[in-house]
């Protein structure tokens, strides 16, 4: 199975816990954290290897503190991924 | 995944999407969810993109986004409560070779600067309004605003708003439509990715007319949500705004530049 592979870094300190990352999310791949950041906030986190990259979180996250990448061209999978796979 | 895996991961991947320079490093003050800190991003990102950020004025209103100043990274002027056209009008017209945007509320824009924005738009001055309209006063505590939908509960009509007492919601994108000096009007919203990506296109648009120095007076009506005016969680917020607030401003340009004759 051809997949784009991708990866966000999310600045958790900045995140204020809106959840509206993990709602958008396409992929199902962040979820919010069970821990709070200094400001006291839960902070969404990148849980699944299945991020393909769409800047969907990044579009809807009012702090800005998203940041994608993506690979540059499709590549095949090495190993099977699937959901719940923790990384 | 330790921390050493995860930058091999990155470094062999492209980065397809970070936080726009213009925007500084400040964390913002807005409530978590709120539209406030996507419009600011969308803008700049805008101004970055058509390459004007070094002639780029940008006015801020009084209201939630008062302190824009402090994440805008263009030079910012801070006006009266309501007064942003009529700063804009004034900083236009000494340097009209400045891209001039104004970022106003609908307590700024809709209530107490009614005056000064439909004469600025009357007269067709040629800079952009960024108008926020969350249909409530966030700032102050969540009071009704010219813009609240009728039935809706804020601290100041806590029965819903009764259209015999306090009058309809207005607006006032498709009032602005009617006069002459309009170029370009469109109301959009930054609820999801989809309407994001519309919402900055628009945007990109109006700041476009205005460097080609075509037309009026650009107004991009921004439909955003105030969790915490509205009591809800800003999940709830969006979803309230898809299902009721919608009907009432419907999205979409309101009024489009007629088509060059060649």
């Amino acid at each position: 199975m051809a997949k784009i592979r991708g990866h966000v870094i999310i600045k958790t300190e900045e995140c204020k816990g809106c959840d509206l990352c993990v709602i958008e999310c396409p992929q199902d791949s962040l979820e919010m954290s069970k821990s709070l950041n200094q400001k006291g906030y839960t902070f969404s986190i990148l849980s699944y290897d299945t991020c393909t990259g769409c800047t969907n979180c990044a579009l809807v996250c009012p702090e800005a503190i998203i940041t994608v990448y993506r690979e540059g061209k499709k590549v095949k999978a090495t190993r099977p991924i699937s959901k719940g796979q923790s990384v | 995944m330790s921390e050493k895996i995860k930058d091999n991961v990155i470094e062999s991947m492209k980065e397809v999407w970070e936080r726009t320079k213009l925007l500084h490093d400040a964390p913002n003050h807005y409530c978590p969810g709120c539209g406030h800190g996507v419009v600011h991003r969308l803008i700049m990102e805008a101004v970055e993109e058509l390459g004007v950020m070094d002639r780029t004025i940008a006015i801020a209103p009084v209201g939630c986004s008062v302190l824009a100043y402090n994440y805008l990274n263009v030079d910012t002027q801070q006006a009266a409560h309501g007064r942003a056209t009529a700063c804009a009008t004034g900083i236009k017209r000494v340097f009209p070779d400045k891209i001039v945007f104004t970022y106003q509320g609908d307590g700024d824009l809709a209530a107490i600067g009614t005056g000064e924005t439909i004469h600025a738009v009357n007269r067709g001055d040629k800079f952009l309004i960024v108008f926020i309209n969350n249909g409530i006063y966030g700032m102050t505590g969540g009071q009704m605003a010219p813009t609240t939908l009728e039935g809706a509960k804020t601290s100041t009509s806590p029965d819903g708003r009764d259209v015999d007492l306090m009058g309809h919601a207005i607006r006032i994108a498709e009032m602005l439509a009617l006069l002459p000096g309009a170029y370009y009007i469109t109301r959009q919203a930054v609820n999801s990715a989809k309407a994001v990506r519309k919402a900055k296109k628009a945007i990109k648009k109006a700041l476009q007319y205005q460097i080609d120095g075509k037309g009026g007076t650009c107004l991009v009506e921004v439909v955003s949500n105030c969790p915490s005016g509205w009591k809800m969680t800003p999940e709830e917020s969006n979803k309230y705004l898809d299902d009721e607030v919608f009907d009432f401003y419907q999205l979409g340009d309101i009024k489009v530049p007629p088509k060059e004759e060649k």
